[in-house]
């Protein structure tokens, strides 16, 4: 009969239709209130519609998710919250596919020589696509991918390009947004330390704790902190910044005018830029 | 009853053809004996005779993928390298004929392999090869009037930096800096010596318009045999008409509503991804081969890996993904093929009228595969999950989340219970909700059977590929003609339906579907078993490649998918490649439309577009 395809066509419609009401009958609105049953909404037994109300709730991503790109400092050793975990090596600019890190390498100003420290870096977030080889190939897990994907703003050239202060985050920041893949770095480390303090750990004779769910939010022990030589942090101009004030060991250098140069300088770069091309 | 003499075509290796064609054509064939290399050198002045020859002999009867490479610096000329294949499957017969940089001329090939024609426009577009023989040699992802030829290796972009990547200014003295600052638009874009804007026409489409016969009085038209003499009408449909899904336009001649002829415009979503591709790092390209078909990203993965792995393979220090890491790329290039499938279908229909009921019902099932590719590979569809060699991490233990921002509702499944249900429950529930929903009514099968009608012999000459080409009869999938992979030992059938419709592209579709849940189910045992294998992949953020050639190519769910990369330039092996080149199906499926539209009507047009199922990242690329 013609239109028999048509009228079945309709029951699927039909069904779909009736589906979405039959999922709240049967959990019996319990499926928009708890946290638990979100699962049933959004998981391989929903039926029908189930459409996530954003912004009044929000499907939270999960760990290996990516967006842009954050720098770990470190937050659990008293004696070193605020540093850098980043080494200034240079792997994650040169492993970007769009080229979008930019790195300056720290040098002590006393001697000239290069130290394990990145004195700026940026990331332009328009240029970045997202991709993750940056943490996948850092070989110190200073740099990871974050979760928060609202970085809607009103202008592109001042909010677009992050710098250091922008973008660096507590260790403990990283733990809490993916606490396995933490974990499952920290056991390829051998310790929830920074590889450097593990090796000089290594070298003083003392052993890490291994990596566990349950020291995952310890503040380190005090054999960490003797391992390494005192911080080069104050000693430095480059690396003078804020320290969180939740950190009590760790004495806050006054930022210098000499720190202050540290901090870049756009319009300054530019005009020595111009000037240079001029001649 | 007599059977019809159909003329016997041998089928002989590779190895035989290419000594046959010796014999056949001493002095114009000779080996490709470069290292690395593989097939063989054509005279360009036998050329054609060659590929007649190959075609009709010997039954390479395939032309999958027609390139040009750019050999400045090392041997200063430029090469066109085909790979011609059998539609009955084996390896591909790999021949090159070389020109002269300086005045690059080849004949053209269209004549033997229709299939030819958009990629020597292309091949004219990008590196300034003339084709002697070229019907339509005009360019075709750029502008006319665009300066020089730029995927030669001495033409360079605006805001150029260096030849490669990564670039110095970057580390160790690496201030940020935003190109147009430095650069500001037009200093540094070079224009024709008599560039002058005001006059610039574009001199390609003037014929297009010229024969039309305006200003004609409509109270002059008399009639013939009671029907009215008509004017053509030039329609151009697009670029931003919905039914391209992109930026994509048809030039369409009508007579009334009927098409006369239909010319396709591509390349407003041109980017250079080949430039691109060669200024790129081996690694870099990984995430870029994400943005050329960005449904199905897992597919574009996997072509690249294979391309470069074969590379690899040929150098001394090698390993090959283990056998977990094959099975997990077959799960994630299947789950894949049904993403794409879903979407095809869905947006098929809503080409066809049905707004966006079918469409969403598909997308709402193809969420929750992304949801297990979100979890796994850290994005939905720009997923970057493989590397050289295997992937980037192995299945996650649980598909869990974490509460970050506000109102941000968590969930938490084990992951091999939500694949098991997803591919035993879900998915082959949802298809046959779908068959149930569209395949019987009246409405689309009075709209798509019997439109669009490609038979398998013009399909084949137009190289057309994937459900294009089974839908008309030719039972050709590279994962049985040219096996990778671990495909060899999973049971599956080639779909294939002999109408050659869009309703049996619609079909077929739904064909590969199941076909692809049956290779799922057999995926899940497979990966229980290999539990705890390393999957990972080479660890070097900078791999050097070992020199040569090499053609990976792919059963993407458009079509066959192809990566020709050449590594070459650097004895140790270079970070980057020299040619990167994308035999995109969605491109080269177009070749096919404007015949399969003449004689149908506009609305037509639409559907059959939409059961070619294009992505325009990938068509322009």
């Amino acid at each position: 009969m013609f239109g028999q395809g048509i009228v079945k066509g309709l029951w699927v419609t039909f069904k779909h239709f009736f589906n979405t009401y039959a999922d709240d009958i049967k959990y019996a609105g319990r499926k928009y209130l708890r946290q638990e049953n979100f699962e049933v909404r959004q998981g391989l037994r929903s039926q029908g519609a189930f459409t996530v109300q954003y912004p009044d709730e929000k499907l939270a991503v999960p760990e290996r998710f990516r967006f842009t790109p954050f720098l770990v400092t470190e937050d659990t050793d008293p004696a070193r919250v605020g540093e850098d975990w980043c080494t200034s090596c240079g792997i994650c600019a040169k492993v970007c596919p769009p080229q979008c890190i930019w790195i300056v390498r720290g040098t002590d100003p006393n001697t000239g020589r290069p130290v394990p420290q990145p004195e700026a870096f940026f990331i332009d977030i328009d240029i970045c696509m997202n991709c993750g080889f940056c943490a996948e190939f850092c070989p110190f897990d200073a740099i990871k991918m974050d979760h928060n994907y609202e970085m809607a703003s009103y202008d592109r050239t001042m909010h677009h390009i992050h710098d250091k202060d922008r973008l660096s985050k507590p260790l403990s920041y990283w733990k809490s947004i993916a606490p396995t893949t933490a974990l499952e770095e920290a056991n390829a480390r051998g310790g929830w330390e920074h590889p450097d303090v593990l090796k000089a750990m290594k070298k003083a004779g003392k052993t890490a704790d291994k990596p566990t769910k349950d020291n995952m939010w310890n503040v380190l022990s005090a054999p960490a902190n003797q391992a390494l030589p005192a911080p080069t942090a104050p000693a430095s101009p480059a690396e003078a910044k804020p320290v969180p004030p939740a950190a009590p060991a760790a004495a806050a250098p006054a930022p210098s005018a000499e720190g202050g140069k540290a901090k870049f300088d756009k319009q300054a770069m530019l005009a020595k830029i111009r000037e240079k091309k001029a001649k | 009853m007599t059977v019809t003499e159909i003329p016997l075509v041998e089928a002989t290796t590779s190895e035989t053809a290419i000594s046959r064609l010796k014999e056949r054509f001493p002095g114009a064939v000779q080996d490709d004996s470069r290292h690395g290399y593989s097939g063989v050198v054509v005279d360009k002045s036998k050329l054609v005779e060659v590929a007649t020859y190959m075609r009709d002999t010997l039954g390479y009867d395939y032309l999958s993928s027609a390139t040009a490479v750019d050999y400045h610096g090392i041997a200063d000329s430029m090469e066109m390298v085909y790979h011609a294949y059998r539609t009955a499957g084996g390896p591909a017969l790999v021949f090159k004929a070389q020109t002269d940089r300086a005045k690059a001329e080849l004949p053209s090939l269209i004549d033997v392999w229709p299939g030819a024609d958009f990629q020597e426009r292309e091949a004219y577009d990008l590196y300034g090869i003339q084709f002697a023989g070229h019907p339509n040699l005009k360019r075709i992802l750029l502008w006319e009037g665009f300066n020089g030829y730029p995927m030669r290796k001495d033409w360079r972009e605006a805001y150029y930096e260096e030849e490669h990547k990564p670039f110095e200014s970057r580390w160790p003295a690496g201030w940020v800096r935003r190109a147009e600052e430095l650069n500001v638009y037009g200093k540094n874009v070079h224009y024709p010596a008599d560039f002058d804007l005001a006059k610039l026409t574009d001199k390609s489409e003037e014929s297009l318009y010229s024969d039309l016969g305006l200003g004609v009085n409509v109270q002059d038209l008399s009639t013939e045999n009671g029907h009215l003499k008509t004017d053509k009408l030039v329609v151009n449909m697009g670029p931003h008409h919905p039914s391209t899904h992109g930026v994509f336009r048809m030039i369409v001649t009508l007579d009334g509503e009927t098409i006369e002829s239909l010319e396709p415009v591509m390349g407003y979503l041109h980017r250079n991804h080949e430039k691109i591709g060669e200024r790129n790092s081996w690694n870099h390209n990984m995430p870029f081969t994400d943005r050329l078909d960005y449904l199905s990203s897992m597919g574009n993965n996997h072509g690249y890996a294979l391309a470069v792995e074969q590379l690899f393979a040929t150098g001394n220090k090698w390993n090959p993904p283990s056998y977990r890491a094959e099975c997990i790329r077959v799960l994630m290039v299947e789950l894949t093929r049904i993403v794409n499938h879903y979407w095809a279908i869905g947006f098929l229909l809503n080409d066809l009228g049905a707004f966006f009921t079918p469409a969403l019902y598909a997308i709402a099932e193809r969420e929750k595969i992304l949801d297990f590719f979100e979890a796994t590979a850290g994005a939905r569809m720009m997923c970057n999950y493989m590397r050289f060699g295997g992937l980037y991490k192995d299945l996650p233990e649980r598909m869990h989340s974490v509460a970050n921002l506000i109102n941000d509702k968590v969930r938490d499944f084990n992951t091999m219970e939500y694949l098991s249900e997803l591919i035993n429950e879900r998915i082959p529930r949802s298809i046959d909700e779908l068959d149930e929903f569209l395949t019987a009514s009246e409405i689309i099968k009075s709209r798509t059977v019997g439109v669009g009608y490609l038979p398998p012999e013009m399909a084949i000459a137009y190289s057309a590929a994937g459900p294009l080409l089974r839908a008309s009869g030719v039972p050709y999938d590279v994962r049985r003609a040219d096996p990778y992979s671990i495909y060899p030992e999973l049971e599956f059938d080639v779909a294939v339906r002999y109408n050659g419709d869009i309703y049996d592209r619609y079909l077929i579709r739904l064909d590969e579907m199941r076909e692809s849940v049956r290779i799922l189910k057999q995926i899940l045992p497979r990966l229980e078993k290999t539990k705890g294998e390393p999957v990972a992949g080479i660890s070097q953020y900078m791999p050097r490649v070992p020199m040569g050639e090499s053609y990976g190519r792919v059963e993407n769910p458009k079509g066959e998918l192809g990566y020709y990369v050449v590594s070459a330039g650097d004895e140790k092996g270079p970070q980057n490649p020299w040619r990167y080149h994308v035999r995109a199906p969605s491109f080269i499926n177009l070749t096919a439309l404007g015949p399969m539209c003449v004689g149908h009507k506009v609305a037509d047009v639409v559907a059959i577009l939409g059961s070619i199922d294009i992505v325009l990242g990938e068509t322009d690329r």
